[in-house]
């Protein structure tokens, strides 16, 4: 039972990974109705990027390698980049294609994959690297002493991390002028247009937020697994997620992070030994797409017939 | 002045339906014809005719799958890759387990392995569109390269599951050198392409694009939108399953699963978006063009130009390229060099008098 | 006018429709008598667009009974309606943009041909005299509804008006018993409008095509229609004659009381 518990657990935290992807996804999909495919590249620039940084910063400063000063400037300098990115792909790529089929936007988002998978690597590297946040992916021992469970304090770190965040974002969204016009922007472009919501800052500002969850999803990721190419294909388990949380909805995209990875994990340890293993490369997509067959709608969506 | 259709009268509509109704395009074609089929042979040698021109037939080919899925009937697929892995291998397994099974027939069942695979990955198309779709093709994707890597039997237990292309004979005549191969490939993907064009110019082709630009009218007509996206996704995944088996036998000899990946469904994708999305000729123009810019790619950082390119950069060059020429192509001409080259057409049949 | 009204092909009962909590259509019954032009009208958001989809299934009703052709049911299906010889066209115009013209109106006749994607892929004997064939239909739509030199022009380079024309002939190439037109009329000029009008009733006059027809000029539909049905709010309140309706109190309320 404590097994149980352990695969449980460890698979909810990876699942908070897989919302902080897919969190960046609703995030631009509600705002600009495009659905992102680039998000996951987004996140391996994030980290790569920051990791640049903490390499380059210290023969360009005489800043202390690994100190907190180094540490923070690379995080401002990689979020500034994501930003430049973020808006750059808004004026660049999507404002051309607004009035496009959305088919069109999601094939040139996955064009946009490629080339800031390019860009990142063209300016960083295609060597492995390491991260160091400075939290060791080791057991809690408060835990390990009392239920006799292995919970890494990394992976509870990050889920705090990602807690702290998902609230911040909510009471934004809920509080603030920026946040309300955007939920306005979210429910009907057009009505929005008309009552003078300025929406090509929205959609700067969003760019922008969705940059700042990748540079979050990216350090946590890479801290974890190391920052390497193959945080792309991790990160392409988001559109899972999306489709079991339904594409404009954030606590979707929680939900719907935590039942992929927790279920992953559940039938990797369970399943998998029956039938040779490795099926978490797939099993989150098969979920999804039986998941499909029966509510399309997402679990949190409204049904929707086409008018005409 | 020597391209036109004026006086070029037609008396019927089966004169209409013509694929090429201008005559200067129908004498393109048979230079093209010829070409291909007399010349290359005499010119080409053993490295263009290996690395270059057949694998361009075989992308051809795949594209033309994925274009009838995606370009015609207007359903995303991100697992082309997948459904010629399931053509390869079975091709692989009939000719391995059926003594004497004629090549070209065990490429027809391998091709209908594919078609049958990609019924099933097509239904949840039936309630769900455009990107929630593309991500349910993900799933064909990693979950047929699993089957195949985990469960030995497809492979003959052959270690990570690579398989050996048998040798090919046709009546006897054994098809073993590049030439021959280039041949037997194009005559396939000749015919194949004959039968795609012939399906979107009839009423196979119209239910496609009706379903594709307007699903509840078509429905309203009385298209089944079931029956033909179903339909669509069969034929698109039988085109890819060949391409897959060719793949294996007339291109690489020796193929495995994990060979067949995401990288090279996107590729496929890339080769439509390129070439144009919903155009036969697309199809072969796009698969040219991305099997070729590498090859110029590498040819040009031999030069001295080269030299000037950061090793990064240059590493992540295709990358860079691929990903920046597609959205380039989806906002400026979202159809493609195939409608380049319409237009280039159209203006030279009014040249030089414009007006 | 030669064509004589028959017997009631269509009857609609107590047909009920909800989008979530907005009730689209409430309690409707209405029926159609075959040859007849049956007009709907109603204020914007009334719920006529709703109606057709009903009757061909693009929409299905929570409550009521469709009863087409003597069958009764629950509700219709779109391709069962158009086995059965109803065709449409959109108040947005549904064309299929990619295609030309011609290709559109050879959809319409998708129900009559009879081979597969086989002979499609040989193109040879069978396929090739059918499509010939059924080309020979279309062409004759072509001249009823002059559009000869548009042929070959994909639909999305097109005029609006031009297009609400082959959205028509698409329709008509279904050579349907029923044909229900969404505001056809709707942004048109005046000279379109008439033309619009003209084939509609020659539509009815020659090949006794039964009409469903949503209007909002109500010149149109004064001059045009047989029998009108008055929509507001998803209720019916009013049905009848042209001038029986016209001078219905409800009904001259409904429309002064809103915004039209
Ligand atoms: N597919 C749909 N989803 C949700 N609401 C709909 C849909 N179709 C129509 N409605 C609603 O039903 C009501 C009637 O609409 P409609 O039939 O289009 O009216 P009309 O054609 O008379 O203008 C409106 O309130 C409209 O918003
Ligand atoms: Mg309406």
């Amino acid at each position: 039972m404590t097994f149980f518990f352990e695969v449980l657990i460890g698979g909810l935290l990876s699942g908070v990974l897989y919302a902080l992807v897919a969190l960046g996804f609703v995030l631009i999909f509600k705002a600009s109705g495009v659905f992102n495919f680039a998000q996951g590249a987004m996140v391996f620039f994030a980290a790569l990027t920051f990791v640049g940084f903490t390499e380059v910063l210290p023969g360009w400063t005489g800043l202390a390698e690994g100190g907190r000063a180094v540490f923070w400037l690379a995080f401002l300098l990689a979020l500034g980049s994501m930003i430049v990115l973020g808006i750059a792909t808004e004026k660049v790529v999507l404002r051309p294609l607004v009035n496009q089929p959305a088919i069109t936007l999601f094939m040139a988002t996955i064009g946009l994959t490629f080339l800031v998978e390019g860009i990142a690597q063209g300016i960083w590297g295609t060597s492995v690297r390491g991260l160091d946040l400075g939290i060791q992916d080791e057991p809690i021992m408060w835990v390990l002493d009392r239920a006799d469970m292995i919970v890494s304090k990394f992976d509870v770190f990050a889920a705090a991390v990602a807690l702290v965040l998902f609230i911040v974002l909510a009471l934004l969204f809920q509080y603030t002028r920026v946040g309300r016009a955007l939920r306005a922007v979210a429910d009907d472009h057009q009505a929005a247009l008309s009552v003078g919501i300025p929406l090509k800052h929205i959609w700067a500002i969003v760019w922008g937020v969705a940059g700042f969850v990748a540079l979050v999803a990216g350090l946590i990721w890479g801290a974890r697994n190391g920052v390497q190419f193959a945080l792309t294909f991790t990160a392409l388990k988001a559109l899972p997620v999306l489709i079991l949380g339904g594409f404009t909805s954030v606590p979707g995209a929680i939900l719907g992070g935590l039942i992929i990875g927790a279920s992953e994990k559940l039938a990797e340890v369970y399943v998998g030994p029956f039938v040779g293993g490795g099926i978490e490369s797939w099993f989150p997509y098969i979920l999804a797409l039986l998941f499909l067959l029966v509510r399309p709608e997402g679990l949190f969506g409204e049904k929707h017939i086409d008018r005409v | 002045m020597f391209y036109r259709e004026a006086g070029q009268f037609k008396a019927s509509y089966q004169e209409d339906q013509q694929i090429f109704p201008i005559r200067q395009d129908r004498i393109g074609f048979w230079v093209a014809m010829a070409f291909l089929f007399l010349a290359v042979p005499m010119i080409a040698n053993q490295y263009w005719l290996q690395a270059i021109l057949t694998p361009v037939l075989i992308f051809s080919l795949a594209a033309l799958g994925l274009n009838i899925l995606t370009g015609y009937a207007g359903q995303l697929s991100l697992g082309s890759a997948a459904f010629m892995a399931v053509g390869a291998f079975g091709t692989y397994n009939f000719m391995l387990r059926i003594d004497g099974m004629p090549f070209l027939v065990a490429l027809v069942l391998g091709g209908l392995c594919a078609a049958a695979v990609g019924i099933l990955f097509g239904l949840p198309s039936l309630r769900i569109k455009g990107f929630y779709l593309a991500v349910a093709t993900l799933a064909a994707q990693f979950f047929i390269v699993w089957v195949l890597v985990k469960f030995g039997w497809f492979s003959n237990y052959s270690t990570s599951g690579v398989i050996t292309a048998q040798q090919v004979e046709i009546f006897g005549f054994a098809f073993d050198t590049p030439l021959l191969k280039y041949l037997l490939t194009l005559v396939i993907v000749c015919v194949f392409a004959l039968f795609a064009k012939n399906m979107v110019r009839s009423a196979t082709g119209r239910k496609w694009m009706a379903v594709r630009d307007m699903d509840v009218a078509a429905e309203v007509i009385g298209i089944r939108l079931m029956g033909t996206k179903l339909q669509a996704f069969a034929i698109s995944s039988f085109y890819c399953g060949v391409a897959g088996a060719l793949y294996a036998y007339m291109y690489l000899g020796t193929v495995e699963p994990e060979g067949f990946n995401l990288d090279l469904s996107f590729r496929i994708l890339f080769m439509i978006i390129i070439g144009g999305v919903g155009s036969i000729l697309g199809s072969f123009i796009g698969a040219a063009f991305i099997v070729l810019l590498p090859v110029f790619l590498n040819v040009v950082m031999h030069t001295s130009i080269g030299a000037f390119v950061p090793p990064n950069i240059a590493a992540n060059l295709e990358l860079i390229i691929f990903g920046g020429l597609i959205v380039f192509f989806l906002i400026v001409e979202p159809h493609g060099l195939a409608r380049l080259w319409q237009l280039a057409k159209e203006k030279l049949r009014i040249w030089p008098f414009p007006h | 006018m030669a064509r004589e009204i028959g017997e009631v092909i269509l009857d609609l009962q107590n047909i009920s429709l909800r989008f979530g909590g907005v009730k689209a259509l409430t309690d409707i019954s209405f029926n159609v008598r075959e040859h007849e032009i049956r007009a709907i009208i109603g204020p914007n958001g009334a719920g006529k667009s709703s109606m057709l989809n009903v009757i061909n299934g693009v929409y299905h009703p929570q409550e009521g009974t469709i009863i087409f052709r003597g069958e009764k049911r629950r509700e219709m299906e779109p391709h069962m309606a158009a086995s059965q010889g109803i065709a449409r066209t959109f108040q947005n115009i549904a064309l299929f943009k990619g295609m030309t013209v011609l290709d559109n109106i050879m959809t319409g006749r998708n129900l009559m041909m009879k081979t597969n994607f086989l002979h499609h892929a040989l193109f040879w004997g069978k396929a090739q005299r059918e499509e010939i064939e059924h080309r020979k239909k279309v062409e004759e739509v072509i001249d009823f509804l002059e559009i000869q030199s548009i042929r070959k022009t994909p639909v999305g380079r097109l005029p609006y008006g031009l297009q609400k024309r082959v959205e028509l002939a698409r329709a008509l190439a279904a050579e349907p018993s029923l044909l229900l037109l969404d505001e056809p009329m709707a942004g048109m000029n005046v000279e379109e409008k008439q033309d619009m009008c003209r084939f509609v009733l020659d539509v009815n006059d020659q090949f006794g095509t039964t009409i469903v027809l949503i209007e909002h000029d109500m010149g149109v539909v004064m001059d045009i229609s047989d029998r009108v049905v008055v929509l507001d709010y998803g209720k019916k309140i009013g049905d009848g004659a042209p001038d029986e309706v016209k001078n219905d109190p409800k009904v001259i309320e409904a429309y002064l009381g809103t915004s039209h």
